[in-house]
């Protein structure tokens, strides 16, 4: 049977990938190597987090699926920086690691023109370097026009433990053997990468008395700008916080030369996150910190295991013993599965399109780890953007690319193909030079009038979406026609600084001691806590929103500026060695991504400004 | 950079001798139909050819004519130098005749530009040559070398640097807000960093000004009313210190009478008074004229005549020296007094015709200018009046983070700090701005 479109892989990009190609009315096929394994969460328990949490929020304007499936698998939810201003503010959420991917493994079973087949794929086929099919490791051939790759730590995957290295997946999963290789065999650069996970701790072992709380949060939120919570306020799961100890440092000190990234494997190729280090590296780099924090997560109320975050590591078994015993509350703790590492191949990301097609063959794109990631959120994004695009294209239609200045997602993108990556790419709000505008509370308004046009937001959720807005103007301009003045009014002698005239609603809000609650009686109309929300940020921040409209709007000049494809680097002898070989492999479609990428430095961008106005 | 530049390379007008620059490929065959010397064309590179500039077979002048084969030039492309007899006829004949043989007329700084396009200069030096160019004492050319070598740029990097170090602190807050063990920036703490960073950008701006004299040296305007003895005290200031009279054909100076150097800085010596009595004896100093000048100006000198009672002009010039730099000369001591000097600020009395007390004019100068503390300070000043200009916008935007304090979570406040950094950026080529470049070339002249 053929299909439209294929998607290899069943984690997070991969259930994005083929939801949104399904969605968009294309035959597409899932294959995975094991169907339970559908939105796996092998790591931590969690979904959101600082910059992630919005990213998820866009998924779901965008009308991807994780925020919708998060939201129905909670175990505790919190807004994340709630002291701090609201572009920075962000969800995050234990979900639970059974319930999630049985939700998501429903949905995608129930989703039309979506069929699901466990397999490995062994090569992608091509005619004229554009995509035909699969061949499976079976032997059989499914033919597509086109295939999406989202395979996560699976391709040459290795675990690493101690002195030991065993080829296999996350929980012992057969690998991808070969797809790697035959990518390398069409020409694609391959990147070696690592990452680890903690050791997960039996649950009734842990005296979680030494250890301090860590609730959720006491008012209700939900991913999904769709969805109302489904979860209990009093029955969420709460985490725990512990630290490590002296003699924490001391047994990994000691033992140091027998965790596999310090000698006790040599052939170690592969590059571990920066923005994720295991507590080997934590300590060494850190010696002068008497403590690192760990939190205690549970992953599922089905099952005891705690995940013990901020202690992933590669030492032997009997290490790792002692060293969580050596935690507060841990002393008895029972070892459940112990902590590794793994590597993995991924392709270096700028050999991509913004559309996430791949340079060297048509028709294949690629999302999530596969690109150099870390991260379910920026996987899910990546699988959301490659589906769409991938669906897009088939349809003769331009792609869906978001900027800068639009979406995390677009940062996401635009830093992979433009900058690369040296280790797991992990997103993080100082990315975005442009996070005022990026905030959780905005994604809608930012993302759903595009997930109208590529089709992915049904009319009902869209008239919603208008209504919204209808609302969000109307009242601000109520704030700003409605005038109060001390006289009529007793409320406004008693905030603190007193106003002599008639002043708006609108202005009266800037003030900084002022919450919108405090002003919602004046109002004519009544307006959703949502739509007031609003309202309060652009009022309230303001000066400074425009500050970040201003500086998008000078960046737009470059963005805009568009270089000749057949522009001839060599030809431009003053560039700086690195610069030329950094432009001739990134080849930038604008200024504004040529002057983003590492290593070209403003003089070169001049003088390729000036090598553009003298083509002219 | 396909086409042949041709440009004047020394200041119209002035000297015994005026060089003609042309860069470019077609040098060397334009140069050729106007030169007599036939052999030019042969020669080898880095020779000083003899002969005759030929128009329509005149001869407009006898040169020497250098031959200068890329890429071991100044713009890395083929230059020839024409040493001319000066003047600016000539000059200007020689040129008219290279454009007319297929040169192009270099824009303003565009032989720089074509050193910095072929790799041969960067950008900071490029704006360190222009300030080199135009020094006119050994303490100016230091400093100009200074900023090629990147002297100035490491006090910003080190702002930079701090300021790196706060940002990164309120983003590692942000993106890691669940880690107590991290450091939180509070607004307070960065309310102390603010404060340090404001006064650093201060003094960098005070000393930028002193630069700016060691550069250009001090605007002194003498003003008083006619007879006072203004153009005695110019010409004595003058006389005493082997004064260069400068030509200032064109340029916006052309008020300076003359340039002075006193301690390796240069007093650029203004008195526009000394114009009107010639044309008027008896018309009285154009008050008005005197007060925009004195706006404009670095330091007054401000005479009165000790044997004459103070005037309601000269009450009003008094009432705007505040808060200017100023000495006021009390000139013809020798006279009886009738001078009420009760009111004057400081005087000095000198007898410019006796020659008595001038010295101490200048010693005033010197401490007034912090002379002798500039002549042994480490000379790194951002000379670039485009460096003030952003340093000035600095200090607004420091001044938008000290009210975002006061109403706004720090991560909004931070957006500020992170506009700050990039306008130190602007200042060593660490930002991006097109702009920036085109004009900075354009303020180069034209020639180098």
């Amino acid at each position: 049977m053929d299909y439209e479109i294929i998607v290899v892989g069943g984690g997070h990009a991969g259930c994005e990938a083929c939801l949104a190609a399904a969605r968009k009315g294309h035959k597409t096929l899932l294959i995975t190597g094991n169907i339970n394994n559908i939105a796996d969460m092998p790591c931590n328990p969690s979904i959101g987090g600082s910059a992630k949490g919005i990213v998820v929020r866009e998924i779901d304007a965008l009308g991807g699926e994780m925020g919708r499936n998060a939201d129905k698998s909670l175990l505790q939810i919190k807004m994340l920086n709630f002291a701090k201003g609201p572009a920075v503010q962000s969800l995050r959420a234990q979900a639970d690691k059974i319930t999630y991917p049985k939700n998501m493994l429903n949905t995608l079973k129930n989703t039309p023109n979506l069929d699901i087949k466990e397999e490995l794929v062994k090569d992608v086929l091509t005619e004229n370097n554009k995509v035909t099919g699969v061949l499976l490791e079976n032997g059989e051939i499914i033919k597509a026009q086109a295939v999406i790759l989202t395979t996560g730590t699976y391709m040459n995957a290795d675990i690493l433990v101690g002195d030991t290295r065993k080829r296999e997946g996350p929980h012992g999963e057969k690998p991808s053997n070969y797809l790697s290789d035959n990518l390398e065999k069409k020409g694609f650069v391959l990147k070696r990468l690592k990452t680890g996970t903690p050791p997960r701790i039996d649950k009734s072992s842990i005296d979680f008395s030494k250890t301090k709380l860590e609730p959720g949060d006491n008012v209700y939120h939900t991913f999904s700008f769709d969805n109302e919570p489904v979860y209990n306020i009093d029955k969420q799961v709460p985490c725990y916080l512990t630290y490590t100890t002296e003699e924490t440092h001391k047994i990994i000190l000691d033992n140091l030369t027998k965790a596999s990234m310090y000698g006790g494997l040599s052939d170690i190729k592969g590059v571990g996150p920066r923005y994720c280090p295991s507590i080997e590296d934590k300590v060494v780099r850190f010696r002068d910190k008497p403590r690192h924090q760990l939190f205690l997560e549970p992953e599922s109320i089905y099952y005891d295991d705690i995940y013990l975050q901020g202690f992933s590591n590669s030492m032997p078994h009997e290490i790792q013993e002692k060293m969580v015993h050596s935690l507060p509350g841990l002393e008895n703790a029972k070892i459940l599965k112990y902590a590794y590492s793994i590597e993995y191949d991924a392709i270096y990301p700028t050999q991509l399109k913004f559309s996430l097609e791949t340079k060297l063959i048509e028709n294949l794109f690629t999302a999530g780890q596969i690109n150099g990631t870390s991260g379910y959120e920026e996987a899910a994004c990546q699988g959301l953007i490659a589906g769409i695009n991938a669906s897009l294209k088939l349809e003769g239609k331009e792609p869906l690319i978001l900027k800068r200045s639009e979406a995390y997602i677009g940062v996401l993108i635009d830093d992979l193909i433009t900058k690369g990556i040296r280790d797991p790419y992990r997103l993080l709000t100082s990315r975005a030079e442009y996070r005022l505008l990026l905030r959780s509370d905005n994604a809608d308004l930012r993302l759903k009038d595009k997930a109208r046009e590529v089709g992915l937001l049904d009319d009902l959720s869209y008239e919603k979406f208008i209504l919204k807005k209808k609302q969000i103007s109307k009242a601000k301009e109520e704030f700003k026609e409605i005038k109060l003045t001390p006289k009529d009014n007793d409320y406004l002698s008693n905030i603190t600084t007193p106003i002599n005239e008639g002043i708006s609603l609108y202005n009266i809000l800037k003030r900084p001691e002022i919450k919108v609650s405090d002003l919602t009686c004046f109002l004519k109309n009544e307006y959703s806590s949502e739509v007031l929300n609003q309202v309060m940020i652009q009022t309230k921040y303001e000066g400074y929103i425009d500050k970040a409209l201003k500086e998008v709007k000078k960046m737009e000049h470059y963005e805009n500026k568009k270089i000749p494809e057949d522009i001839n680097y060599d030809d431009m002898h003053n560039l700086a060695s690195e610069a030329k070989q950094k432009l001739k492999e990134v080849r930038p479609l604008t200024v504004g991504q040529a002057m983003r990428i590492s290593g070209v430095n403003p003089a070169d961008i001049s003088i390729l400004l000036m090598q553009m106005k003298r083509g002219k | 950079m396909n086409d042949t530049i041709a440009a004047i390379a020394t200041a119209q007008g002035v000297g015994a001798i005026a060089i003609i620059r042309v860069s470019g490929p077609e040098a060397f065959n334009i140069v050729s139909k106007i030169f007599s010397n036939k052999k030019f064309k042969d020669a080898d590179s880095h020779t000083i050819n003899y002969g005759y500039i030929l128009d329509n077979g005149d001869k407009i002048d006898e040169v020497l004519v250098t031959k200068m084969i890329g890429p071991k030039t100044f713009t890395r492309e083929d230059v020839v130098e024409i040493n001319t007899h000066g003047g600016i006829l000539i000059t200007s004949k020689i040129l008219e005749l290279l454009l007319l043989n297929g040169c192009r007329l270099a824009e303003p700084g565009e032989f720089t530009k074509r050193a910095f396009l072929n790799g041969r200069i960067d950008l900071t030096e490029a704006e360190g040559i222009m300030d080199l160019i135009n020094s006119k004492t050994d303490k100016a050319r230091e400093m100009a070398i200074n900023q090629m070598n990147g002297d100035a740029s490491n006090m910003i990097h080190n702002l930079r640097d701090e300021l790196a170090g706060i940002i990164s602190n309120i983003e590692v807050n942000i993106d890691y807000p669940e880690y107590e063990d991290i450091e939180e920036m509070t607004l307070d703490k960065l309310s102390l960093s603010l404060k340090d960073l404001e006064d650093k950008v201060n003094r960098i701006l005070v000393r930028s000004r002193e630069g700016e004299y060691i550069k250009n040296g001090i605007k002194t305007v003498i003003i008083g009313r006619p007879n006072v003895g203004k153009s005695s005290l110019l010409n004595r200031l003058l006389g005493q210190n082997k004064a260069i009279v400068t030509d200032v054909l064109g340029t916006t100076r052309d008020t300076i009478e003359a340039t002075m150097v006193l301690d390796n800085i240069i007093l650029n010596l203004i008195d526009t008074a000394g114009i009107r009595e010639t044309e008027d004896k008896v018309e009285s100093i154009g008050v008005s004229k005197s007060l925009k000048l004195m706006d404009e100006a670095d330091l007054v000198l401000f005479m009165l005549n000790y044997g004459e009672e103070i005037t309601s002009d000269d009450k009003k010039i008094l009432e705007k020296l505040k808060g200017k730099n100023y000495i006021i000369v009390v000139n013809k001591t020798d006279l009886d007094k009738k001078l009420d000097d009760s009111i004057l600020d400081d005087p000095v009395y000198v007898s410019v015709l006796d020659n008595k007390n001038i010295d101490e004019i200048k010693d005033r100068i010197k401490e007034l200018f912090n002379l002798e503390k500039l002549e042994t300070d480490d000379l790194t000043y951002l000379t670039s009046a485009r460096s003030q200009a952003i340093l000035k916008q600095v200090l607004e935007s420091v001044k938008d983070v000290k009210n975002g304090i006061k109403n706004y979570p720090i991560d909004m406040v931070e957006i500020d700090l992170k506009n700050i950094w990039n306008l130190l950026g602007e200042i060593i080529g660490e930002s991006y701005d097109e702009e920036l470049l085109d004009q900075l070339f354009s303020r180069f002249c034209v020639g180098k």
